[in-house]
């Protein structure tokens, strides 16, 4: 090949800096992000609604409807009490969905991330991409699944959105959460191990996160009442229900922003540290 | 002395694990000049992947000082990695994206505006004969092709270092050539390259330098005309025959100019000063001895790591 003369044509382009700049490469990575993203939109936004979407359509459309109706809390139906369980379902799963997964795989297959690792900037500030980039799926799933459950239901639904300051908060905290429970889980889970994962920890999870009842009612069974404190997801239902649909009992937000807070810096510390422990021997 | 582009002072790499763990690299020196081409030849498990782990800021080393392009690899990773590319033993290049992509997310990476990333990776397309793939994702790539694009992406930010493990791993001949020529063009350019190989031939042909690696230890490092002579010998012969004797032993060693008798597998190795007349002597000596086949050449650097270490670069 004769590309001796031709490689070493002189370089329009900027020699590299002394410092290299952190901040571009992470925007670097970013922009990589977004563009798989959007070649890929059909299938995040299918694996994104086909839970809520059925879920909505056979116990808010159809069971009423064949007179097989749960009854709701005080004033509030059950397609209320649904509405912000299911939109915090969609926010957290981004997290296992879109980083923990694919992670997981790269790390251990595929070894695709080898060359994002080679980038100049700190690997902790790569792994936070992970979470910052999956902070902005969370939330295009979250608008992607609020129309769903919001129109679909047979039976009216009340949403009343007392702070957009909390709902903007809560939202943000939740996605990041979400991110960093991925990035924890995609550094500890090998990939013959996600099968597993979602048996054991997505399944419990999701069942125990406050998303069909609100975790008030829990008082009735105190143990589990307790016990469930550990799951993200029972804050990111009880923060959401609290900014979309108050009227409905909901936790108090200095208990829910608290935990959100915690989570989020302790999964992002935990995950972080694994992935640096994954890729740096 | 001039600043070498790459500095490795008493390396030494034990990686945690039971019984006191693997001590991979075991007290390595290197120093690689500006522009020259090094390679490391050993064979599996000799700490070269190790090596190369550790001056590209991916294994921290249990001891030792390293530095690439004056920039301490341990003290300022994301620095050290500024100024370097790398082709990994996995073909790891992002498969989500296509071929263009690979070479344009790259750039940005490395702090790249778009207008000139994309130039870049256009001409990089071009000048690695991949611009009909542009828009494919490297799944479909044959192992060629695909190592081209990982070599285009690992320069594609202009370092002043490259380094290549194992380039031609499991490439046909063609392709083989095909990443040689590759590399010679970037040598020429003033790229400095270290790889590694386990083909005794790439070592030969491809190096200014070579060291030959076992067990984490440097055994010798030199360039291939000067270690090929390092033996004294002017000429192996092989011998193969149907059953070892020490009778046959001694002939051979009687021998005029032979300087060294090895048994093999097969038979025996021999050492000589000159290939002149060695191939008759041989016959003529083996002769009533089972003698299955023989061959005369030249030494190779694999009979500097026989020399060395009693094995086969390859088992
Ligand atoms: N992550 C690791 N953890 C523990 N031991 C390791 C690790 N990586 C490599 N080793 C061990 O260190 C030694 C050197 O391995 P290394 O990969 O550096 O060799 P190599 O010369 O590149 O071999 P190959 O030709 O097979 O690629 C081997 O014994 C290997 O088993
Ligand atoms: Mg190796």
């Amino acid at each position: 090949m004769s590309t001796t003369e031709t490689l070493a044509a002189p370089p329009q382009a900027p020699a590299a800096p002394a410092r290299p700049s952190y901040a571009r490469a992470f925007w670097g990575l970013m922009l990589r992000d977004a563009r798989l993203l959007r070649r890929d939109l059909f299938s995040f936004v299918v694996r994104t609604i086909m839970n809520p979407l059925f879920f909505v359509f056979i116990f808010t459309d159809i069971m009423p409807k064949i007179g097989q109706n749960f009854s709701g809390v005080g004033a509030a139906n059950f397609a209320t009490i649904l509405v912000p369980g299911l939109v915090a379902i969609a926010i957290l799963f981004q997290g296992i969905m879109a980083v923990a997964m694919p992670l997981s795989i790269e790390l251990s297959g595929t070894h695709e991330i080898e060359d994002r690792l080679m980038a100049p900037l700190p690997i902790a500030w790569t792994a936070f991409e992970k979470i910052f980039f999956s902070v902005f799926q969370s939330i295009l799933a979250a608008l992607v699944v609020f129309p769903m459950v919001y129109f679909i239901p047979a039976t009216p639904v009340h949403v009343q959105v007392a702070s957009w300051w909390l709902l903007a908060v809560v939202i943000v905290l939740s996605s990041f959460t979400a991110g960093a429970l991925g990035l924890t889980i995609g550094t500890l889970v090998k990939p013959q191990q996600i099968g597993m994962i979602f048996a054991v920890v997505v399944t419990p999870i999701i069942f125990l996160g406050c998303v069909y009842y609100p975790w008030a009612l829990l008082r009735r069974v105190k143990w589990l009442q307790i016990a469930t404190l550990a799951n993200p997801l029972v804050y990111v239902s009880e923060g959401l229900r609290a900014a979309l649909t108050p009227a409905v009992p909901h936790m108090p937000a200095w208990a829910f922003l608290a935990a959100l807070v915690l989570s989020a810096a302790g999964f992002s510390w935990w995950g972080i540290a694994g992935f640096r422990r994954r890729v740096i021997n | 002395m001039p600043q070498a582009a790459i500095e490795v002072e008493n390396l030494v790499k034990r990686y945690a694990g039971p019984g006191g763990g693997v001590l991979a690299v075991d007290g390595v020196n290197l120093r690689v000049a500006q522009g020259e081409l090094f390679g490391l030849l050993g064979p599996n498990g000799a700490g070269k992947s190790t090596t190369i782990g550790v001056c590209t800021t991916r294994v921290r080393p249990t001891s030792g000082r390293i530095r690439v392009g004056g920039v301490d690899v341990a003290a300022e990773p994301p620095r050290a990695r500024a100024g370097m590319g790398v082709v990994t033993q996995f073909r790891a290049l992002d498969r989500g994206a296509t071929a263009w992509e690979n070479l344009y997310f790259h750039c940005r990476y490395f702090g790249w505006p778009a207008a000139a990333s994309r130039r870049r990776a256009d001409e990089l397309l071009a000048q690695f004969q991949l611009a009909d793939r542009r828009d494919a994702t490297p799944e479909a790539f044959s192992g060629g092709m695909a190592q081209r694009l990982q070599i285009a992406r690992a320069v594609a930010h202009r370092p002043r270092v490259l380094f290549l493990d194992e380039p031609t791993a499991g490439l046909d001949p063609q392709s083989r050539m095909a990443v040689w020529d590759l590399v010679r063009g970037l040598r020429a350019e003033g790229m400095t390259v270290l790889l590694t190989t386990h083909y005794i031939e790439e070592a030969e042909r491809l190096c200014d330098q070579v060291a030959i690696v076992d067990h984490g230890k440097i055994l010798v490092c030199d360039t291939p005309a000067r270690l090929k002579q390092s033996t004294g010998a002017g000429a192996v012969a092989r011998v193969s025959v149907e059953q070892a004797s020490a009778e046959l032993e001694a002939r051979l060693r009687a021998l005029p100019g032979v300087t060294e008798v090895e048994p093999t597998a097969e038979g025996y190795r021999l050492l000589a000063h000159a290939r002149e007349g060695l191939a008759p002597a041989v016959a003529a000596a083996a002769q009533g001895f089972g003698l299955r086949d023989f061959s005369v050449h030249e030494p190779s650097l694999e009979t500097i790591f026989i020399h060395l270490t009693g094995r086969e670069l390859r088992e």
